[in-house]
């Protein structure tokens, strides 16, 4: 396996690291305020892609398209990227206030369940809107590729990978300077208290909701720049995928979500070429469909290992006032 | 009448815990309700904190404000009740600065919360030694004089204090208690419970006696300190 060979799939995992690492931030943050996992996570990432498929299309309306068009490309994106992430959070708002406020007492079952119809109201409602078929989103900068010493790089991968680190920077930023954050922070140690010190703790939760939503959206749209094909069923094999990446991080930490969902990444892509290198060194016939069966065996492994994840908390006891 | 509560009742599930308890504070007074493990103390003050819902017979009025109806931490960032919970706990995750600056969440008198901080420095000088340090690593001591800071930045009319002598050396109680008597002095009223009798009837100016969650007696420190009953139950003869 070559120098280059490994570069080019490290490219690769970076960007598909990406997109989990986006999701899997919003069942963490969730997860680490509230102790619940939202697992309508993944639709609202589907509904972020197709919020962005709207806007995008509205955008490229206005402006027009090829050498006539009033703005470049990418201030196109910009601003597809930023309206959309503000429209999904308010779907995370609703989500939360009609789905989770309601059951914040209610056993944990009821809530993950809720998450589950959720999912599925989402996904149904969309087949209803937009007839069920797939759709393509738009491509809307010029795709330019770049040969960097025989490792094929697109602007577009650069791009992807950018905007994601940004966005994390910005969410890291945020979580540990805002007084908003602190609150947040404070809420995953104890959330019974948050009240008592006279913070809103329905405010944090709606707003953590709305972020993680708003993160989901802009993985959705990133995702369609990547694989420009959108369907009602999307965000189901990633989300759950992305999920893994919120528990491999370790339930509720940040960081580790980042971490896991860009490891996740490279386990799955790198699986594919280990299983060539393992066809041609024993003389097999190994399919590169079996890559989801290995790569998730390898996380099996590594929780048994880490049963807590890579930075969670052995224990969190969540004490009642 | 600062604080009036009638006919307080609360129930944990099928368990009644407070059965009808009748409770007035005067402003700037220092008040404190004594009695044994169990007999409803903390529920009192989280009922008044608004933490627990209490029974539909119940009326609480705070400085004429019907109490019910604010949220828990309206209660606090309008109402100006501060509570020091049992157990102190401080977000052991955050620094001792971020402890009081979340206090302060809704605050919007930004002069004002520096000039508070200052003082709680002041009252309590290890705690701005201390104050990038996580609350989670302070000693026990440390501990309840944050929890008391953090209560004083997030409302100062009335400050409920669930048993800060807890787990405090007889020298730092002291030092704690004398605190409190500024803090009370610079106009907070306190509402104090303690399982330490003696202490609490020395430092109040009334008490009230809880018995598994009826009230039993009341009235003022002196009195209660002479009161045989109270003498033999909980003043160690
Ligand atoms: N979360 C709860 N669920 C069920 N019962 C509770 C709960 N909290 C308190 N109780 C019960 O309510 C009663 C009053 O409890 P409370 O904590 O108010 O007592 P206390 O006077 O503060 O006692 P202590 O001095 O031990 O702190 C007790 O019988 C207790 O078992
Ligand atoms: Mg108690």
């Amino acid at each position: 396996m070559s120098f280059t060979f490994l570069m080019q799939n490290l490219v690769n995992a970076l960007q598909w690291g990406s997109f989990y690492a986006l999701i899997a931030l919003g069942y963490s943050m969730v997860y680490s305020i509230l102790m619940l996992f939202n697992f309508a996570h993944g639709d609202i990432f589907m509904v972020g892609a197709y919020i962005g498929l709207g806007v995008a299309t509205l955008l490229l309306a206005l402006v027009g398209t090829g050498a006539g068009a009033m703005l470049p490309g990418w201030v196109v994106l910009v601003f597809t990227i930023l309206i959309s992430m503000f429209l999904t959070a308010f779907v995370g708002l609703i989500v939360e206030r009609v789905g989770y406020r309601p059951l914040r007492e209610a056993p944990r079952a009821s809530a993950a369940i809720t998450g589950l119809m959720i999912g599925i109201i989402l996904e149904t409602s969309n087949i209803i809107l937009m007839g069920g078929q797939r759709v393509k989103f738009p491509q809307l900068i010029e795709s330019v590729t770049y040969n960097i010493g025989g490792v094929f790089v697109t602007n577009m991968k650069i791009m992807i990978v950018l905007v994601s680190l940004g966005l994390m920077l910005a969410l890291h930023l945020f979580v540990t300077r805002s007084k908003w954050g602190m609150a947040m922070r404070a809420m995953a140690f104890d959330y019974v208290v948050v009240p008592l010190v006279g913070v809103p703790l329905n405010t944090i939760a709606a707003m953590t909701f709305a972020i993680g939503s708003a993160l989901a959206a802009a993985a959705g749209i990133l995702f369609g720049l990547a694989y420009p094909v959108l369907d009602p069923f999307m965000g189901v094999s990633l989300g759950w995928k992305a999920f893994v990446a919120a528990i491999l991080g370790g339930r509720g930490s940040i960081m580790g979500a980042c971490l896991a969902g860009f490891m996740l990444g490279f386990i799955e892509i790198m699986t594919v070429p280990a299983i060539q290198i393992v066809n041609r060194l024993f003389n097999l016939n190994l399919g590169s469909n079996l890559r989801d069966l290995i790569a998730y065996s390898i996380v099996l492994l590594i929780l048994i290992f880490r049963p807590h994840g890579l930075f969670g908390e052995p224990y969190s006891a969540k004490l009642r006032l | 009448m600062m604080l009036t509560i009638k006919n307080l009742y609360v129930d944990y599930g099928k368990i009644r815990a407070l059965h009808g308890i009748d409770l007035e504070i005067e402003e700037g007074e220092i008040i404190t309700i004594i009695g044994a493990n169990g007999a409803g103390k903390s529920t009192t003050l989280r009922a008044i904190s608004r933490m627990i819902p209490v029974g539909p017979e119940t009326r609480m009025t705070f400085m004429g404000q019907d109490l019910l109806k604010f949220a828990p931490d309206k209660v606090v960032s309008r109402l100006g009740i501060s509570h020091v919970p049992e157990g102190r706990r401080l977000f052991g995750n955050l620094t001792v600065m971020e402890n009081l600056k979340l206090a302060c969440f809704a605050r919007k008198d930004t002069q004002q919360i520096q000039k508070d901080i200052k003082r709680v420095f002041s009252i309590f000088p290890r705690l701005e030694e201390r104050s990038t340090q996580k609350a989670g690593t302070l000693s026990g001591g440390e501990q309840q004089m944050l929890a008391i800071g953090r209560a004083f930045m997030s409302g100062r009319k009335i400050m409920l204090l669930d048993e800060p002598s807890m787990g405090l050396a007889p020298l730092l109680m002291v030092s704690v208690f004398d605190a409190l008597k500024e803090i009370n002095r610079e106009g907070t009223t306190i509402l104090l419970v303690e399982q330490n009798a003696r202490l609490a009837l020395q430092f109040a100016q009334r008490g009230y006696v809880l018995e598994n969650g009826h009230l039993a007696l009341s009235g003022k420190s002196e009195d209660l300190l002479a009161d045989p009953e109270v003498k033999k139950a909980y003043l160690g003869g």
